[in-house]
């Protein structure tokens, strides 16, 4: 068959014109970080829904009380743990490192990411990862320790299955993929700018993966760490005791170097988004973003502050109470920073001339629902509190809302807003705006119940409960299926527009000022035809006098 | 909003190098970041389990048997040699005699070849005859499991490094007798003798741990 194509998605070589086969084979070799931006995103979203069935049929089992759809307990136990693995390793991660692929070379102005083949590798060890992490699902022995996997539960004696090695190994690998993937972020930034751009001259997404990945690096061999002991400690019975009791290791050990990651990582799974946001406001509201420096500073500040919290996940493990105290300060102190953003974008919207397309709408649904998020924090990160909530619902509607109502709904701001850049043509805004709706309103029903169900002590990760909390979960569930279902708009969008959406200019906007809106849509091979040179925005307030209040524009 | 001038200026150093190094030493920077990292939890892991209450730790000089911390320590010494002779062959290069070079970063292979084979002399000689109960469950430890798991962990995710640093060594010794790598290529070199350092720094760390303290 025949392929037609334009920009980096055309074939590269003549063979490739006419045949699927060698047209693919180009994509999988591909050192193009346009192209592995792609993968990244193909694969995130094939993983997401992954994650999102297991979701719904956790979510269908617990519509009602008693055994139902499921009637194996120790198969449901191992769902929730599951479910997170694929969420958070697996789609959220990798949907940002593709989007990074893709948009962050552009938007400082290089031709291709620093190490095109690093950039490969370190994509397709991804693939291999989830095969193995999920391989207990083929071999009929899922691990039921969550996808916090705390030993002792985690160590031989109680979890003795291949399911939970191959589970581990396969978290291993996603680390290093991860790691890979920040080393290359970070020299790509520091290193091949375009000419004038100076580092406070980013855009903010280029900013926001900066500054995760070096929370990558610092964090994720951490994690790393304690698996490879964890690996061992299953692997040879008796010889070594890193977690387990009784040998002289110390489980709570394992929970400290876990969450020195696992608590950086939620910044890693929003600071992306954060940046997708301050992009997406900008161009939106037609007016640069209020107080950049500030951004810049306070993404930095949260960065730094996430790697002093960890311990406010382990405020029920009997650690002492003065550092409890200590780690609940630090841990409310993270809402500054937090605000600051808020108060910036909310600010930069503030008198623009705004426009409600698809990516804005879900910027300030986002806005609007991550603060919900980020106060239900606030309200778990305080001690007593905590002490009550641990392990209820409440803390699942927490997440919820910080990883669906923030990571995912960033995601969706950024894929909508970039998809004009990546295939060259618009998705249909209608459908957009449907599944905008849908999502926006069935995450409110599918979470916010279970705010009150926690408060009224239902535990997390349970495959029964009382008849009492049936009515709420029933809303909870309904929720959660028309959630997961109001995703195939998404895709079928998508699919639709790949194909045969409204044809879009190299600005689609009319109003992008990062470099990524100054070449083609979608961008020919190596981006740029001459290297580009970047003229500093002046970033000023303009006179009260100005017609709309829209800021200065420079080069009008 | 602002437009931007995304044309012209002609200046063939756009698109890389802003700060004037290049990819490669900017990326192993991070990967050692990362690597140190790595290091930074196994060794928090080891000072946690060394120092519970309870644990019957060992005194290290005691613990090791006829190979004591005297070998490790010669063999620190080594690692340190071949560290300087890394130095050697940057120095050799940048002068353009690359014939010495060559030598250099043979004497450079061969200290980390002479590391790990005392590492494995060693580590024999731990398993077969200090450390009885890692193959028979008859014998018991004669205490805290931990400092033989500890020791395991630290010493040979190490001896994994130097391993890995010896192949690269050796790629580069190939390219040095090749020709593949020129005199002007020094980045190259540059390159791989952090990671050699780092590498060697580490094990500074880690001999300090595990033997000395």
């Amino acid at each position: 068959m025949e392929i037609k194509a334009k920009g980096y998605l055309s074939p590269l070589s003549e063979e490739a014109k006419t045949s699927l086969w060698v047209y693919l084979k180009e994509w999988m070799c591909t050192t193009d970080a346009k192209r592995i931006g792609v993968l990244y995103l193909l694969f995130a979203t094939f993983m997401a829904l992954w994650g999102g069935l297991l979701s719904v049929i956790i979510r269908l089992e617990l519509a009602q009380h008693g055994p139902d759809i499921i009637t194996d307990a120790s198969f449901y136990n191992a769902l929730p743990g599951m479910h997170a693995t694929a969420m958070i390793f697996f789609f959220i991660i990798p949907a940002f490192t593709g989007v990074a692929n893709f948009v962050v070379p552009i938007q400082i102005g290089a031709p291709d990411m620093a190490f095109p083949k690093l950039n490969l590798a370190a994509f397709w060890i991804l693939p291999p990862g989830a095969l193995l992490t999920f391989a207990g699902f083929f071999m009929n022995s899922l691990p039921e320790f969550g996808w916090t996997a705390y030993p002792p539960l985690s160590n031989s004696v109680y979890t003795p299955i291949w399911g939970a090695d191959f589970w581990v190994v396969g978290l291993i690998l996603v680390g290093v993929s991860s790691t890979l993937g920040a080393v290359n972020f970070l020299a790509t930034v520091f290193n091949m700018r375009c000419k004038g751009m100076k580092m406070f001259q980013l855009p903010l997404f280029t900013w926001a993966m900066t500054v995760t990945s070096f929370l990558i690096l610092a964090a994720t061999p951490v994690l790393t760490s304690a698996l490879i002991m964890l690996t061992f400690e299953r692997m040879f019975p008796g010889v070594f005791y890193f977690f387990n009791p009784a040998g002289g290791g110390d489980p709570i050990l394992y929970q400290h170097l876990f969450w020195f990651y696992s608590h950086p990582a939620v910044y890693i799974m929003i600071l992306p988004g954060f940046g997708m946001v301050s992009e997406v406001i900008q161009v939106f509201s037609r007016k640069h973003i209020f107080g950049y420096v500030l951004m810049v500073w306070s993404m930095i500040a949260i960065a730094v502050l996430g790697f002093l919290v960890w311990a406010h996940h382990m405020f029920a493990t009997g650690i002492a109470l003065n550092v409890r105290v200590g780690f609940m300060f630090l841990t409310m102190l993270i809402a500054v920073p937090t605000g600051i953003k808020i108060f910036s974008w909310l600010a930069t919207i503030w008198g623009g001339s705004i426009k409600f397309d698809t990516p804005m709408l879900y910027a300030t649904g986002f806005l609007a629902m991550f603060t919900i998020g980020g106060l239900s924090g606030v309200v778990v990160a305080s001690v007593p509190v905590d002490i009550q909530l641990h392990d209820t619902y409440y803390v699942v509607a927490h997440i919820h809302y910080v990883l669906v109502a923030g990571s995912l709904m960033t995601a969706f701001a950024g894929v909508y807003f970039w998809f004009p850049k990546i295939t060259g043509r618009f998705y249909n805004e209608t459908l957009g705006k449907i599944h905008f709706w849908l999502t926006a309103i069935f995450i409110n029903v599918t979470f916010f119940i279970q705010h009150w169900l926690g408060m009224k002590g239902m535990p997390r990760r349970y495959y029964d409960y009382d008849p009492a909390f049936e009515m709420a979960n029933l809303i909870s569930s309904v929720g959660s299926v028309v959630l997961f279902l109001a995703q195939f708009i998404f895709i079928a969008n998508m699919l639709y527009s790949w194909r045969k959406g409204k044809v879009a200019e190299g600005n689609a906007w009319g109003d992008g000022f990062t470099l990524e809106w100054q070449i083609t849509s979608p961008p020919d091979h190596h981006n740029f035809h001459h290297p580009p040179y970047w003229k500093p925005i002046i970033r000023q307030h303009v006179a009260a006098d100005q017609p709309g209040g829209v800021w200065h524009r420079n080069g009008d | 909003m602002a437009t931007q001038d995304a044309s012209l200026a002609a200046d063939p150093m756009i698109g890389e190098e802003s700060l004037g190094v290049t990819n490669g030493k900017i990326g192993m920077w991070t990967f050692l970041v990362m690597d140190a990292m790595t290091f930074a939890g196994l060794l928090a892991g080891y000072a946690r389990l060394r120092w519970t209450p309870g644990s019957e730790w060992p005194l290290p000089i005691e613990a090791f048997g006829f190979t004591g911390i005297q070998l490790t320590a010669l063999n620190t010494f080594i690692l340190i040699c071949s560290s300087v002779s890394m130095v050697h062959v940057l120095a050799e290069q940048m002068r353009g005699n690359m014939d010495r070079a060559k030598k250099w970063m043979l004497a450079t292979i061969i200290g980390g070849l002479l590391f790990l084979g005392i590492q494995g002399f060693e580590w024999t000689h731990l398993i077969l005859d200090m450390w009885p109960y890692l193959f028979d469950e008859g014998y018991e430890a004669a205490y805290s499991v931990n400092f033989a798991a500890t020791f395991f962990i630290l010493t040979g995710f190490h001896g994994l490094h130097v391993s890995v640093g010896v192949i690269y060594n050796v790629i580069i010794y190939l390219g040095l007798k090749s020709g593949k790598i020129s005199k002007d290529d020094t980045s190259v070199v540059e390159i791989a003798g952090l990671y050699w350092h780092f590498v060697d720094l580490v094990w500074i760390l880690v001999f300090t741990f595990v033997y000395l303290i």
